[in-house]
This record gives structure tokens, sequence and C-alpha cells, in this order.
């Protein structure tokens, strides 16, 4: 398949990268203020040498991009609220053109989903979007196999910055400013964190996983978001103390979505250390199905972008 | 007079520390046909609201045993924990904020107030340096079927005393 790969920071830049091992070719790749095309396929070693020393991908105009010819779109470009700009703009360009679309972008998916698939329906091409919750964990899939009809809940540890911050904090008894800075200094969370602290990025996952098994209808604004910047070390202490520790838990069942800090045993399966990320699925003939892994990273999630790909042909 | 589906139960109560307090608390046992074994009574150590923690054993069928934990009920005995599996649902809670300003044996004793569930055990912590901001681990002994019911209360408490709380996932507490 002909690729053209908005965006390319850490997800873009991995997603080109590994393209031609998976058998496809970029044909187009863009960033916020250049793109390079090519219908033949760019030349991607000298595409991704120009953003190392220039910052741009290339000399067009990103706009190009979306003009070029192409089969599948990999829409990579910053996850935003509400109208969920410029990523759902992309999206809509390449359905109505009949162009599959393959998405890491969490919003166009969190919070236009009835839209997408609107516009999908009028559409010959597809979306998937296995990338957006928890980077490499084929939790979406695993969904799609089992049939959203039959899975009854999903809960899990959906953002690896947030279960960093906590197992710090519970594993040395140190407070959330420190761990936090640590994280930062180990590039685990961004200069600006609110995202993850605050629940908001698992918030996105959830609404995505609650749209997946309930067919649609929700949002950021329908999760019942709360972070854990409250969550002080003697509340750890606590829980410690018997056998028990706090996870960053999303969750959606029939009752709704939610984000928060919860009890959960400590060896617990949900209770994942580090960057993990894991979803359990509660499935009516199946029981409960544990997917864990790596949420985040470059070439973790360009594995589920271009796994995608591969289940359009 | 030991009957075939008669079985061994343990009844955890709370006691005030006055006279005949303790018959009080035994004669619903005898009068619906509980057979005691045995009676434990911790004169030297004081639940969290400075109640005396009393352990029965007896032996009795789980149909009488209900009764005996209602007649209990209905009498006025406080029970923390009871064996059979009503009663045998238990929810840890953490709460964090100013506990101790926002009157800790208030919140203690609004946390029962849904009628289903007892505070079982309680550790309060106080936060190094930060002014105010305490945590505490509760666990609250539940009726069975009660656990959603015993949450909201939490969650009304909390809200009303602006605390917040960590809560369990529901069927793994
Ligand atoms: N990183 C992960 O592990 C991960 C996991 C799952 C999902 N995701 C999602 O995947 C997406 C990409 O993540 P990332 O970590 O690669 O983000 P990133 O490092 O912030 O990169 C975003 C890229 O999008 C480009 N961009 C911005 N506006 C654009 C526009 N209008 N047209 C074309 N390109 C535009 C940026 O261009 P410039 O380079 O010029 O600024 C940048 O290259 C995000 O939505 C993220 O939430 C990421």
């Amino acid at each position: 398949m002909k690729l053209a790969v908005m965006g390319a920071g850490d997800v873009g830049r991995a997603v080109v990268d590994l393209a031609d091992e998976y058998g496809h070719t970029v044909s187009a790749f863009a960033d916020s203020t250049s793109a390079v095309v090519d219908p033949d396929g760019i030349d991607v070693d000298a595409a991704l040498k120009h953003k190392d020393s220039v910052g741009r991908v290339g000399e067009g105009d990103p706009a190009d991009a979306l003009g070029a010819e192409y089969d599948a779109l990999v829409e990579a470009t910053p996850t935003t609220l509400g109208d969920a700009h410029p990523g759902f703009e992309h999206v809509r360009a390449a359905l109505e053109t009949d162009r599959h679309v393959v998405l890491a972008n969490k919003g166009p998916v969190a919070e236009r989903y009835d839209d997408l698939r609107a516009l999908e329906a009028d559409s010959a091409g597809s979306i998937r979007f296995e990338a957006t919750v928890a980077g490499a964990i084929p939790a979406l899939s695993t969904i799609d196999g089992i049939g959203a009809e039959r899975v009854t809940a999903a809960r899990g540890v959906l953002n690896g910055t947030a279960n960093f911050i906590l197992t710090r904090m519970a594993t040395d008894g140190l407070d959330y400013e420190h761990v936090l800075a640590e994280a930062q200094d180990l590039g685990v969370a961004e200069a600006d964190p609110t995202f993850d602290v605050e629940g908001t990025d698992a918030a996105l996952k959830c609404a995505i996983l609650a749209n997946v098994i309930h067919g649609g209808g929700y949002s950021l604004a329908d999760v019942d978001v709360e972070g854990i910047t409250d969550v002080p070390p003697s509340a750890l202490e606590l829980a410690a103390e018997d056998g028990r520790t706090v996870r960053l838990i999303g969750e959606v069942t029939e009752d709704g979505a939610r984000v928060g800090p919860r009890l959960v045993p400590e060896n617990h399966t949900l209770a994942v250390s580090g960057t993990m990320n894991i979803v359990q699925l509660e499935t009516e003939h199946a029981g409960r199905l544990n997917l864990s892994g790596r949420g985040a990273g470059g070439p973790e999630t360009a594995t589920a972008v271009l796994g995608d790909v591969n289940r359009l042909e | 007079m030991s009957e075939a589906d008669d079985r061994a139960h343990t009844l955890r109560l709370e006691l005030v520390d006055e006279p005949g307090e303790l018959l009080r608390a035994l004669s619903p046992i005898a009068d619906n046909g509980g057979n005691l074994l045995s009676i434990f009574h911790e004169r030297g150590s004081l639940t969290p609201r400075g109640h005396i923690p009393v352990e029965v054993d007896l032996e009795c069928s789980p149909e009488r045993f209900e009764h005996i934990v209602d007649a209990l009920r209905d009498a006025g005995v406080t029970i923390i924990q009871a064996d059979s599996e009503r009663y045998g649902e238990a929810l840890s809670v953490l709460l964090v904020g100013d506990l101790v300003d926002t009157d800790l044996s208030d919140t203690l004793a609004e946390l029962e107030g849904c009628g289903s569930a007892t505070v079982a055990d309680f550790s309060l912590t106080t936060e190094k340096g930060t002014e105010g901001v305490s945590s505490a681990r509760v666990r609250l002994a539940i009726e069975a079927g009660s656990t959603e019911r015993a949450l909201e209360q939490v969650r009304d408490v909390a809200a009303q005393k602006d605390l917040s709380v960590v809560e369990p996932l529901v069927g793994e507490l």
C-alpha cells in the first residue's frame, strides 16, 4: 500500500522507518510546516535527516501530502480536544476521496467518533485506530475478534506516565513533585504533564473503548475523570501496610466510563509497574482476558499502526 | 443437640462498656437457637470508636444464623463481622484530606450511615510537611449485595467533607 503519513514526531517517524519492512511504500510525509511527496516512494532516510537538520521533512507545503497519491492516510499529528483539529480534517479529506485512514491520534476517535463513522459510511475507505488505545497492546483487535457486543467491561492501566509516578512513589516513599521531576528527566513525562497526571489521556482512551464497546456516543465529557495529583505518599504507605497499592485505572462498564486512582491488591493483575500498560477485558463467554505491554513509544505505536494497515488489505 | 445442617459461625461484635451489655448481646443468640461455643471478651483492647470487641463462636443452621444476626441488629448490637455470606463482604478505601479538622469520629460514624456497613478497621497517617493533609485507610464490613450502597455513602461523606477517596475496584476488594 501507498501511505501518506501526517506527523513526523515519534510515531510518524517510526511508521515511515518501518513501513518498508511491512511491505508498504511511503508516498507522502508531512509535519506542521512541510511535506515531501513522491508517488514511487519518498527517500525515507533523506526525509528523516532533513527533519533532524532543519526541522522540516521536505520543502513542499503540508497540504501537498493530502493531495498526493496514496491508499491509506496515517494520522499521527498531535491529539487535540473538542473539534480534534487538524487530525479530523485530515481524516475527512482521506475518506471523502475514498481512501483508508489509520489513526494514532486519539482526538478524532475520542471526541468525534460518530462524525468519523458517518464519514466512513459514505466512503469506500475505512478507518482503524488500534494505536490510540494502549500503544502496542492489541486491545481493539482483540475486542473485534471477540465481538464488541460480547465484551461486557474493559478496565486497565492506560497511561504509562501516571503509572510510573505511582509506582515510584509507592516503592520509594517519594512525593509527587519529586517523582514527576525525575520522570521528566528520564523522558517518561512531558514538560507539561497535565494530560497524563490529570487523567485526560487515560480518559480519551476510555472514551475510545466505550465507543467501540457501546457502538458510539462517547466523548471526553462523558468520562468521569480524576487524576493522581491528590494522592500523597502517606496514602500509598497505608495501602502498602495492607498489601495494597494505588493505580490510575480506566474503566468502561455498562454504567459508563471513568478514570481515577483505585486501590488494588499489590499482586493484582492490574497492578503493573513502571510505564507498563494493561487492558483487561470482561467477556460474556470467555471470562477475563488480560493484555499487557508497552503502551507508548515510537516503534511500539508504529507496530500497532502498521498492523492496522495490514488489516486493511 | 447438633443437627445435620449445623455449622460453626463466628460473630465479631462491638459492645459499649456498660453492665449488662454482654448479656444483652448473648440473649438473642440463645433465644434463636444458637449453640454458644465460646466467648472471647477482649476487655483490654478497644475498637477505633472506643468500644469493646467481643468474638462469639456458635453453632447453628445457616437459616438460624440469619435470624440471630437480625435479632442482634434489632437489639441495637453492632456487628463488625459475621462469617455468613450475608455479611461476608468487606471493602477498603483510602480517604485523603483534612481528616482531623473535619471531625474524624463523625466521619467514621457517617460512613456507617447507610445501615449496611460497619467500620471494621481504621488507620490514620498525617502527611509530613503538608499542613492539614492526612490519609486514612478504612475497612468496612458490608452486608452482601450492599457494596455499591456502601460506596455511595463513602462518596457522599467524602464530598461533604471535601475529602478525596481512592476507591477499590469493585469485584476486586
Ligand atoms: N508517542 C506515543 O507513544 C503515542 C502512542 C499512542 C498514540 N500517540 C498519538 O499519536 C500522535 C503522534 O504522537 P507523537 O508522539 O509522534 O507526537 P509529536 O511528537 O508531538 O509529533 C506530532 C507531529 O505532528 C506534526 N503536525 C502538527 N500539526 C500538523 C499538521 N497540521 N499537519 C501535519 N503534521 C502536523 C508535528 O509537526 P512538527 O514536527 O513540525 O512540530 C509533529 O511532527 C499523537 O496524537 C499522540 O497522541 C502517541
